[in-house]
């Protein structure tokens, strides 16, 4: 390896280490959580979905190397597909609990 | 040091290998858009678990009945630490001239990757036992369809890695070889992340709820 090289390898291998730290640790805070029955109910359902959306995110720039620096349109694709599957489950969930209220 | 824009999602080979690293950006671009429909096919199928898990257990078993969380925390590990190898292997690609650190944490990455796919056909057997079949509840049918459809794509992944594995030993790291070995570590990295909502949505919110 050239010394160009030594440096990406070690800036390459410190954002794998980096990103399978935290999703260790948020692994395991979540699991936590419902283990050891930490914080009320509903908080807890809320901690739960925020700390999966922490760790998608963690996942996605460590691991799959999205950035601002995306010379192609990476990040905007990952961010419209999420805006469509927010829309489709929030709204199928919205709607089902709904008519699943009015039936009974 | 300047640090080079990114021309894809994954590891860059950047100056490593300029040939191959011009070569990726369409190809991987295009496998990127497929990764995003597949996101939309597990998000239709997380939309009919979240409707019918709470609605539609018609009387039969309830979330909190057959889920194991310490298995769920096994697997979870193991598919973790499957996307940390496969990181790992990916440096192997870009860095090491030799091949034996690659097929080293290839095959350390279809270990942990079988055993994710091991740990889960035992869950649905004892589930099974239980009388948690698929068709006993909406519930339960959503629960196997989207979660074995998940499953599925890991073993898709372990073939795929088997294949590499042999091109590897068949062709050597040509052009070709690196890009489908890219695809597959950005299809791997995909996969954990879909679990990722598997292990929160499913099986914690289901005991927590």
């Amino acid at each position: 390896m050239t010394d160009e090289h030594v440096e990406t390898y070690a800036q390459d291998f410190k954002s794998y280490c980096i990103g399978g730290l935290l999703a260790l640790m948020l692994t395991a805070l979540a699991f936590g959580l419902v283990i050891f029955e930490i914080l009320p109910h509903f908080e807890r359902l809320i901690a739960l979905a925020i700390l999966a959306v922490a760790q998608i995110v963690v996942h996605f720039r460590y691991f799959l190397h999205i950035s601002w620096r995306s010379h192609r349109d990476d990040l905007q694709l990952v961010l419209f597909t999420s805006l469509i599957l927010f829309l489709m489950v929030g709204g199928t969930i919205w709607i089902l609990f709904n008519l699943h209220e009015r039936m009974m | 040091m300047k640090r080079q824009p990114l021309l894809h999602p994954g590891l860059n080979l950047g100056s490593t290998d300029e040939y191959s690293h011009d070569e990726a950006e369409p190809v991987i671009f295009g496998f990127w858009i497929f990764l995003m429909a597949d996101l939309v096919l597990f998000a239709i199928l997380f939309a009919t678990y979240a409707s019918m898990s709470v609605q539609g257990q018609a009387g039969g078993p309830s979330p909190t009945d057959v889920f194991d969380l310490p298995s769920a925390f096994i697997e979870t590990m193991l598919l973790l630490s499957s996307s940390i190898t496969f990181g790992m292997a990916s440096l192997a690609l870009k860095y090491k001239a030799d091949r034996l650190h690659l097929v080293f944490w290839l095959v350390l990455t279809f270990c942990l990757g079988a055993g994710f796919i091991g740990m889960e056909v035992r869950d649905f057997w004892i589930m099974t036992q239980q009388g948690a079949v698929p068709q006993r509840s909406g519930f339960l049918s959503a629960f196997y369809l989207l979660v074995a459809t998940h499953g599925i794509h890991v073993s898709a992944g372990l073939c795929w890695m088997i294949v590499m594995l042999v091109q590897l030993r068949v062709l050597g790291r040509t052009t070709e070889v690196k890009l489908r070995l890219m695809r597959l570590a950005l299809f791997w990295h995909m996969l954990d992340i879909v679990w990722v909502c598997i292990f929160t949505f499913v099986y914690l919110f289901g005991v927590a709820l």
